[in-house]
């Protein structure tokens, strides 16, 4: 992403942003409501797009094609999993391939289920509303899988979920990492769970960018004051 | 989607046979004259003959009708049809070729003239203006006036020393008044008349024709208006006041007929200027007072009157005479509110069981325009209320306009509708239509709006077109809301049909004009509790489409038996 600008009326939510994260690995964009964080997630698959700067993805910017088709190439979890309510597990998994006119949709579901640690035989025939609050966002990560998708977003995916709940899944966010396929781009407010998930954080306060480092280099060398007090609130330093 | 698809689908399929029904009950009327009248040339169109909605018209027109068949030319009623607007805007239009009116009113209310008070004068300036500005005619006046009486009780009478008009401006103030909206609103009527005596009253209610009496009797209202020939006034034991300053203008009583019967059906004509000159005032209130007070059927009162003027069946014929209306009343018992005789001693049962056949059609027919207009404004308004979810900035304009015409009177609207679509199940259909269209657009629209965001942005975000979206995730997650706005039209649209009876559409409604016209209980509530009684019904039928056409887990049925695991 380079030189990102985004302006909501007189709101300037980005200020020429730029970061980048290499495949397979993992970008945090930290930051309090109203950073910016979310306007720079949401600028990757153009629900929203930028009036300055540009999106490179794997080298082509993605405002030159079709949005619908960019979205289907990549996978999103809003923070309460937006599953749709009237669908069962097994066909909102298989969201994305049947929107591709995949014939393997339902097999593609079965595998991103058992990806996020669901059993299959045990979830596809449920409602979203008889899951739990940790399983709906398994699910919901699974969908945002099931159809190959290589670029992975989560907006304050976690948010929602208890402690143990946030852990289990943090834990699973981190095996999937393991595997070395998906570049993933997380939102979220907990600088903690940046530091721990991430291999690349950007702190984003007010729309601009108060640092790009990895989580050893910002835990050590904090560049602003500001990032120093963040780091001391959420306990992981001090 | 797909069951909410298959719902709406349904609903259209359900029109088509009843609509079929429909077209079947109207020919059915007709074949049913024309047979009896088949000794009749062949081709010959029936001669359709209305009323306004109170006692002496109807009896009038039931007297036009069964002399026209006593001589063979076939009839079709549409009794009660509306007060003066809708039945002459249904004479000009052609959906009627008579119906008895009064000279007064055709030369105040219809030509808007100054009052003239000569009953010659009168009678040949509006034959003159009738003919030339609408091609209607007036035959000669059948020989009585019927001019506005303004009544009081005979106490307040009494006790205020009230003789004539004149006296009752001195009280005004401390009167209330109870009107017809009819009255209320024409030049000849409240208006002039409290300009010329200077009358004001404390409040003045709008009454409904048959309401106002019982309403004065009750002492709700002091002062009414009423006609010269209304059988209530000997009743209550009212006492009519003289208009001293002569401001009514004479009210003859004449048949108003279409310049189309003039040309297609002159013999008609002869045979009801038969009457002409041949009813006295005595005559026509004993008449009105038969069925005002008697509640004895307006069919047997007019062949007697008929009988009594040697028109009909001296006795040698009047067998046959009697047969020949017997068969046209049992013809007609499908679709009139007619009753047979002896039905005062009846229990409320037992009448409504007496009149099974005509409740059975009228429901029929009730239930035909609900369901036809209905399934044409969900077919309408469903498409629009999913269209707008993708045109923000013409919603709010488009659904206030559709509002709108919610806020336009049933009547006035049903009244709008005769100059274009004629009188008849038609115009009640698009009137009804148009009724049904805001509930539906509007609970349909915001439904499709307010769906779930979070659902709704990601499947966006994970690539479905808006299209998809509107489809697959938007619609049936508004299916719940969508439904609520159907049940509310089907209600209102049970209710408003009612009203259909006022433009000859049928219905349940026209047991109830009948009933408020005759000031006859038992044959409103005949109509009335159908009528609820099927509001019920139908909401409850789309209580059970609501819970086939909602997915299942957005029930909230579903939500009260499992709690999330």
């Amino acid at each position: 992403m380079e030189h990102l600008t985004k302006r909501y009326g007189t709101v300037q939510a980005l200020d020429d942003v730029s970061v980048s994260v290499a495949a397979g690995r993992c970008l945090a964009l930290v930051g309090e409501s109203g950073s910016g964080k979310t306007t720079l997630l949401r600028c990757i698959n153009r629900l929203a797009d930028a009036d300055g700067g540009r999106v490179l993805l794997d080298g082509r910017d993605v405002r030159d094609g079709d949005p619908v088709e960019l979205r289907r190439a990549i996978g999103y979890v809003p923070q309460e999993g937006g599953l749709l309510p009237h669908w069962r597990v097994a066909r909102n998994v298989a969201l994305v391939p049947w929107l591709n006119a995949d014939r393997d949709a339902g097999a593609r579901a079965r595998r991103a289920l058992a990806l996020v640690g669901l059993d299959p035989d045990a979830v596809s025939d449920r409602w979203p509303g008889e899951l739990s609050g940790g399983q709906r966002q398994r699910v919901a990560v699974a969908r945002a899988l099931a159809g190959g998708q290589r670029l992975l977003l989560l907006d304050e995916p976690f948010g929602a979920l208890d402690a143990i709940t946030r852990h289990e899944l943090q834990e699973m966010l981190l095996t999937l990492q393991t595997r070395g396929d998906v570049t993933i781009v997380l939102v979220t407010h907990d600088i903690g769970e940046a530091l721990r998930l991430a291999h690349e954080v950007l702190v984003l306060r007010g729309g601009h960018a108060e640092q790009s480092a990895s989580p050893a280099q910002l835990r050590e060398a904090p560049a602003t004051p500001y990032i120093s007090e963040l780091l001391l609130r959420s306990g992981v330093t001090g | 989607m797909t069951r909410l698809l298959a719902a709406v689908i349904a609903a259209a399929l359900l029109l088509t046979p009843r609509d079929s029904a429909q077209r079947g009950i109207v020919p059915a009327r007709r074949d049913s004259t024309v047979k009896h009248a088949a000794s009749q040339p062949a081709g010959q169109r029936p001669v359709v003959i209305a009323s306004k909605p109170f006692a002496e018209s109807y009896v009038l027109a039931e007297m036009f009708a069964q002399l026209l068949e006593s001589r063979d030319v076939p009839v079709v009623r549409r009794p009660g049809l509306g007060a003066t607007e809708v039945a002459f805007a249904a004479l000009r239009a052609g959906s009627i070729d008579v119906y008895p009116e009064y000279t007064g009113t055709g030369l105040l209310a219809i030509l808007g003239h100054a009052p003239v008070h000569d009953p010659d004068s009168v009678f040949s300036l509006v034959q003159r203006e009738f003919t030339s500005r609408f091609g209607v005619r007036w035959l000669p006046p059948l020989g009585f006036e019927n001019t506005y009486a303004i009544a009081v009780r005979r106490n307040t009478a009494r006790d205020d020393g009230l003789h004539t008009l004149t006296d009752v401006a001195r009280v005004a103030p401390h009167l209330t008044a109870g009107f017809t909206p009819d009255f209320i609103g024409r030049s000849d009527g409240l208006p002039g008349l409290a300009r010329s005596y200077g009358l004001h009253f404390a409040a003045v209610r709008p009454l409904e024709q048959a309401l106002k009496y019982r309403a004065l009797a009750a002492g709700t209202v002091d002062i009414v208006d009423g006609y010269s020939t209304d059988g209530a006034i000997a009743r209550y034991g009212l006492v009519v006041l003289v208009d001293d300053r002569h401001f009514f203008p004479p009210y003859q009583a004449a048949a108003l007929v279409s310049v189309r019967l003039q040309r297609d059906n002159p013999r008609a004509i002869a045979v009801l200027t038969e009457l002409s000159g041949r009813l006295s005032v005595g005559f026509m209130r004993s008449l009105n007072e038969r069925v005002e007070v008697q509640h004895e059927p307006v069919a047997s009162v007019a062949r007697d009157a008929l009988r009594a003027l040697g028109l009909v069946g001296t006795a040698a014929t009047g067998a046959a005479m009697g047969a020949v209306t017997g068969a046209a009343t049992a013809a007609r018992a499908g679709t009139t509110t007619e009753v047979g005789p002896n039905t005062r001693a009846m229990s409320f049962g037992a009448f409504l069981w007496s009149r099974r056949a005509a409740l059975a059609s009228e429901t029929l027919r009730h239930i035909v325009l609900v369901v036809v207009a209905l399934a044409a404004g969900i077919l309408v308004a469903l498409p629009l209320g999913l269209w707008l979810e993708r045109m923000r900035g013409a919603a709010e304009p488009v659904i206030r306009a559709v509002g709108v015409l919610q806020t336009i009177p049933s009547i006035a609207l049903l009244a709008f509708m005769i100059p274009l679509f004629g009188i008849g199940v038609w115009p009640a259909l698009v009137a009804l239509w148009l009724y049904s269209l805001y509930p539906i657009v509007r609970s349909t629209f915001s439904g499709v709006r307010d769906a779930d965001p979070n659902a709704v942005l990601a499947a966006r975000a994970l690539g479905m077109t808006p299209a998809q979206v509107l489809w697959h995730v938007r619609t049936p997650l508004a299916a719940p809301a969508i439904m609520a706005g159907v049940r509310t039209a089907a209600v209102i649209t049970v209710g408003t049909a009612t009203l259909a009876a006022f433009i000859g559409a049928g219905g349940l409604g026209e047991p109830i004009v009948t009933g408020l016209a005759l000031d006859d209980t038992r044959l409103m509530l005949s109509g009335a509790i159908p009528a609820a009684l099927l509001a019920l019904i139908v909401d409850g039928v789309l209580a059970l489409v609501e819970r086939w056409a909602t997915p299942a887990p957005l029930s909230a049925h579903w939500h009260r038996h499992r709690s999330p695991g």
